[in-house]
């Protein structure tokens, strides 16, 4: 069985993501292990894909490539999955990639999976892990021919660097007229106030047990300390302590970070459909009987007022 | 299909909701917009489990971030001029959803129904969708970002594909000028200004607008609106397309998720920050 | 503080919200023949029979112009507000599809067979020969809320425009008549102020507004008093707290009990009772009903519904199985003193449980409302056809004409004052209704008056002590229940509950045990004797009681509540 990684590079570098496929198609140890970097510049990125497994890279540099467009990378990958005969072609999603990934599959009339959180081979068929109704449910997912193309939740494996060398193959790619006609025109760098709540790797939220709107520096200053963002329960918002937007459950956000920290949470269904797909749940609540220490990861019984500033402060001396 | 929809009205500029020039040079667009019928949120969802598909026996709703796209495009018909169609692919229940496009303006429903589509994946789904897009000949194809039953996401670029059109998604705010539109599409690394010539797929962000309510009267006059129902054989699609028959993916098992085996809950001692900071180091969390 | 009544506190309402002129220029106004408020059986009976109608007199089609008939239902559709046991009496709705349908064509769980009553005490349950009011043979059981989804169906195969996620907001009254409804606004933030998208309601006009909102109803309430149409007592309800469960093994027969978690000495004023019904072999449909006359600041339904299911004989029903659904709703139980004194004025017509059309001692409404929803719509149909202007006075009498010559009054009259009865406690009140039973409510001859339930002084027992810890699979804290009930209203929304906020504290702490949905939090102590009251308007299920118990509910944006399907 061979697989295919795409690698999305970003000026130059492949992205973590790609890499963390690669670890583990690498890690999989069923067949060849090759990657596709598309692009201009871009071939530097292969010799990061030979350490993270990858024993062969298949490059198409062309003009047609330079900007971050998903048509134009349809075209190529085309051309490399004919090149290389890879039967599983896999990406780490991304905006750019979900589209490529979606468009290779009709151009190949091959199945696609996405959103996968795992990946295994079973009696040498490649097997993949979904969530489903807002991770209450896990479905097992196949592939009935090749190639299978599956493309993986964001952030889901790590990069491991295993060290070994690789053998880098140009391939040149004929480009369809429709693809190349949507244009780069400009590109503007997002005005960075911290991380938005949905797109955030770590989310600290506040509940009534903040006792105040003022309690709400508390979070602030603890998600500046993990580089995340602040969100807050209903009946915070309710209260006018903080702003809607940040408003994580039924009737406001669904966020799914590596790290939740939940401060002063009773845990309410209503809160925790919102919140329940995140990583790993940190929770400290003085009411040992609050809901929420039934799915937290970490439940800490104590006073928030005690507890959160010296974590705070913990985290910052770290780093 | 070529633009023959659309001819020049004119120039000007209109705000619709007070910042936003949508459409420079005023054209007459005609505008396809592909939604789904979703299980209601707020019913109770289950997988079948004689089936390992989403059980839609239930309540359907229009989904979420589909009607950001239909309000797009009533946006931009109110600005030019034009048509908007919805179309969709669904059981034959799923025309109630679209009506509520209909009563919030478009102009026509169509969708495509036949037992045979059941259980297709997305490369079955987007062999159907364009081949009633195919139908439609119209400029701008507009999607919406994804849909709530985790099905049929990214669908655009495979539509696109199949219609062999220029496609733009993740767009959070559209231009529509002559006979070019212009996205900024949101991305991981900022913002992308893409054009591309008509016609084209567009999938826009759910961050594009605040849909509006159904008037009462768009209530009342959706029930007349036009309300067109395909078979497959009705767009010359063969069956064995389609389905299961038709897709690549399949369903193994479904199960629920593995209990939470190694959760730790404990009463501050003084040292609790410390335990905490311990447990994210162990995790590699920070 | 003891002996503080919620009436003292009025909410910041005035039925200028309620009712008021058209405003609307008539090119913006929507004009339609006959406008039905309320998707419930009595409003959609009423619009299938009028379909019915239409059928067989094409040209009043034309005469009634572009919508003959249209109904407003402020849930996400029909059935989403509607919640009952329910045990339905079929003589109405067989009487509505005559030679059209068989009960058999509609959504039921079959008829009821066997049938059990029980005395409870908290350990111990004795059965009891079935009241003659309880007999239930012959009866079907039914979901109300899916009932109402197929008579819906029912009613636009007939030629109804439904218009759901619509409420109606005021009654508009023109130059005395009733001229149709204003609906409500679309798309305020929490402080009322317009949003991006709002959208106004509009005026719709109609030559005739039948009125079927159900237990206290908004329109309804303010119609009563802008036409003085109070009966000789004041209206009473009472709140009952519903769940469906799944359960491993059938129930074959119909459960009825009263007595314990309730006390039965007068001064606690709880009347009420449970009903446990068999849907089908694999669900149940369970219920808790109690007086909203009651003293207890801490007295709960949600939380009696839970405290009655640790009892032994709910245990051997429910053990094993899941709960799939829940929900809450008033009961109108006046009864016949309590009804309007006249169930028409000009351009309006009252139907069903909204006009009080309840029969309490039989637990039965849905039959009524049915055949008042039918009469209504001949009445209506028959005064436009004959030229009349409906908006007359006394144009619509017939409609009142026809319901008293009906077993509908009949029977009301026969358990005038049972219910009234048992504000004497339990013993008396049932020594009292047998005696009425036997002589078909001829004794004892007074007539009993009601008390508005916000009048009753409140006490303090250490009531709550007694509730089960919700363990979130057998018994369930109220706002999972919320969840349960599919009500994910918009929360940035203008709050649609008035109530005074600064009350004394046993006010503040009675508002927050009776609301099963949570919607009322005890605030800071103003400092005066009084505490604010926190409103967590969006939890709101709409059943009702605050209305009966001191405040007032008024319709939230159209499409917000819970969204009932198997209740």
């Amino acid at each position: 069985m061979s697989t295919l990684v795409f690698l999305e590079t970003h000026d130059g570098e492949p992205t973590r993501g790609g890499l963390g496929v690669l670890s583990k198609a690498a890690a999989l140890g069923a067949g060849d292990v090759s990657a596709v970097v598309l692009g201009t510049g871009v071939r530097d990125a292969a010799a990061k894909a030979g350490a993270h497994g990858a024993a062969k890279v298949f490059v198409v540099e062309d003009d047609a490539l330079a900007a971050p467009l998903p048509q134009p990378r349809v075209d190529a990958l085309e051309a490399v999955v004919a090149e290389s005969g890879a039967e599983n072609v896999l990406f780490a999603a991304s905006v750019l990639a979900a589209d490529v990934a979606s468009g290779l599959a009709a151009r190949l009339e091959a199945g696609l999976n996405w959103d996968l959180t795992d990946l295994r081979v079973d009696g040498g068929e490649l097997v993949g892990t979904r969530p489903a109704l807002g991770d209450t449910v896990l479905v097992e997912v196949g592939w009935t021919s090749t190639p299978r193309i599956g493309l993986v939740r964001s952030g889901t494996f790590d990069p491991v660097e295993s060290g070994g060398t690789t053998e880098v193959q140009d391939v040149s790619a004929t480009f369809q007229d429709f693809s190349t006609q949507a244009r780069l025109v400009d590109h503007l760098q997002e005005e960075s106030s911290g991380p938005s709540i949905e797109d955030a790797d770590v989310i600290v939220a506040g509940g009534r047990g903040l006792g105040g709107p003022e309690g709400f520096s508390m979070c602030e200053e603890l998600a500046a300390a993990l580089g995340g963002a602040v969100a807050a329960t209903r009946a915070v918002v309710d209260a006018g302590w903080y702003p809607y937007s940040a408003q994580v459950g039924q009737t406001g956000k669904t966020v799914s970070p590596k790290l939740y920290i939940a401060l002063g949470i009773s845990g309410a269904i209503q809160h925790k459909v919102g919140m329940q797909g995140s990583g790993t749940i940190v929770a400290i609540n003085k009411d040992p009987n609050a809901p929420i220490f039934d799915f937290a990861d970490l439940g800490v019984v104590g006073d928030l007022a005690q507890i959160a500033p010296k974590l705070t402060e913990l985290l910052r001396a770290r780093t | 299909m070529g633009c023959a929809g659309f001819w020049p009205l004119g120039t000007g500029v209109r705000h619709l909701d007070g910042a936003r020039p949508l459409v420079v040079r005023v054209t007459r667009v005609k505008i396809a917009v592909c939604v789904k019928q979703v299980p209601d949120a707020t019913v109770h969802k289950r997988i079948d489990p004689d089936t390992n598909r989403l059980d839609r026996s239930g309540e359907g709703a229009l989904n979420a971030t589909d009607v950001n796209a239909v309000e797009e495009a009533l946006r931009l018909k109110e600005a030019s001029g034009g048509e908007v169609v919805v179309v969709s692919l669904g059981p034959e229940k799923a025309m109630d959803s679209l009506r509520k496009a209909l009563a919030m303006g478009a102009d026509r429903a169509v969708l495509v129904s036949d037992d045979a589509a059941a259980g297709s994946d997305l490369v079955a789904t987007s062999r159907v969708l364009a081949k009633a897009l195919e139908r439609e000949e119209a400029d701008l194809v507009l999607f919406g970002q994804q849909s709530s039953d985790g099905d049929g996401a990214v669908l655009w670029a495979a539509v696109s594909d199949r219609l062999r059109r220029p496609m733009v998604s993740q767009v959070a705010e559209l231009t529509v000028d002559g006979d070019a539109v212009t996205g900024k599409r949101q991305t991981e690394f900022g913002y992308d200004v893409i054009a591309a010539p008509l016609p084209a797929v567009v999938a826009v962000s759910d961050a594009i607008n605040e849909p509006r309510y159904p008037s009462l009267k768009g209530i009342m006059g959706a029930k007349s609106k036009p309300q067109e129902v395909f078979s497959l054989a009705d767009l010359g699609v063969d069956p064995g397309e389609v389905g299961e028959a038709g897709s690549s993916t399949t369903v193994r098992a479904v199960a629920p998720p593995p209990a939470k085996s190694d959760q730790v809950k404990i009463e501050d001692d003084g040292s609790g920050a410390e335990k905490i900071v311990d447990y994210l180091a162990e995790k590699r969390l920070i | 503080m003891t002996g503080v009544r919620p009436a003292d506190y009025p909410p910041p309402f005035s039925d200028a919200e309620a009712i008021g002129p058209p405003t609307d220029a008539p090119d913006e106004r929507i004009d339609v023949g006959i406008l039905i408020v309320g998707g419930g059986p009595g409003g959609l009976a009423c619009a299938v029979r009028l379909g019915q109608l239409l059928e067989e007199h094409p040209d009043m089609r034309e005469r009634l112009g572009e919508v003959p008939v249209a109904l407003l239902e402020k849930g996400k559709q029909p059935g989403s507000h509607l919640l009952s046991g329910a045990v339905m009496n079929p003589r109405a709705i067989r009487k509505l599809f005559a030679g059209r349908l068989a009960i058999e064509d509609m959504p039921t769980y079959g008829q009821v067979e066997h049938e059990a009553v029980y005395l409870l005490t908290k350990g111990g349950a004795l059965r009891i020969p079935p009241p003659p009011t309880m007999m239930n043979r012959g009866n079907w059981v039914v979901s109300v809320s899916e009932l109402g989804r197929f008579l819906a169906e029912q009613a636009e195969a007939g030629g109804a425009m439904i218009l759901p996620e619509t409420a109606g907001q005021k009654l508009l009254v023109d130059h005395g008549r009733v001229a149709g409804v204003r609906t409500g606004d679309k798309g305020r933030g929490k402080d009322g102020e317009p949003l991006p998208n709002f959208e106004p309601g509009v005026d719709v006009a109609a030559r005739i507004t039948v009125l079927a909102e159900g237990t206290a109803g908004h329109l309804t309430t303010a119609a009563i008093d802008h036409f003085g149409l109070h009966g000789r007592n004041p209206q009473i309800w009472a709140l009952g707290v519903k769940e469906v469960w799944k359960i491993p093994r059938p129930l074959r027969r119909v459960v009825h009990t009263m007595g314990w978690p309730l006390r039965k000495r007068a001064r606690y004023g709880e009347f009420g009772g449970s009903w446990i019904y068999p849907m089908g072999d694999e669900h149940v449909s369970i219920g808790f009903v109690v007086g909203l006359e009651y003293a207890d600041v801490e007295l709960s339904a949600h939380d009696l519904l839970q405290e009655f299911k640790t009892h032994r004989l709910v245990r051997r029903i429910l053990a094993g199985g899941e709960r799939v659904a829940w929900g809450a709703k008033t009961i109108t139980e006046g009864g016949l003193h309590s009804m309007p004194s006249k169930l028409n004025a000009p351009g309006l017509l009252l139907v069903g449980e909204g006009a009080g059309l309840v029969n309490v001692p039989r637990l039965k409404g849905v039959h009524y409302a049915i055949e008042s929803g039918r009469v209504a719509a001949e009445t209506a149909f028959a005064a436009l056809q004959r030229g009349e202007v409906a908006g007359r006075s006394g144009a619509l009498d017939p409609y009142d004409e026809a319901l008293r010559s009906s077993y509908v009054w009949k029977d009301l009259t026969e358990v005038r004052n049972m219910r009234q009865a048992f504000d004497k406690g339990f013993y008396m009140g049932g020594a009292l209704a047998s005696a009425m039973t036997l002589t078909k409510g001829k004794l004892p001859p007074k007539d009993f008056e009601t008390q508005p339930n916000a009048e009753t002084p409140l006490l303090r027992t250490g009531r709550a002590t007694s509730y089960p810890a919700p363990d979130g699979s057998y018994t369930f804290d109220k706002l999972s229940s919320v969840f349960a009930s599919g009500n994910r209203t918009r929360d940035d929304q203008p709050s649609h509950i008035r109530v005074e906020t600064s009350v004394p504290r046993d006010v503040a702490e009675m508002w927050h045990w009776m609301c099963p949905a949570q919607v009322y939090e005890v605030g800071d102590e103003n400092g005066d004797g009084t505490v604010q009251v926190l409103v967590n308007p969006s939890n709101c299920v709409q059943c009702g009681a605050i209305s009966a118990k001191g405040g007032r509910l008024t319709p939230p944006e159209g499409g917000s509540g819970p969204e009932y399907t198997v209740t």
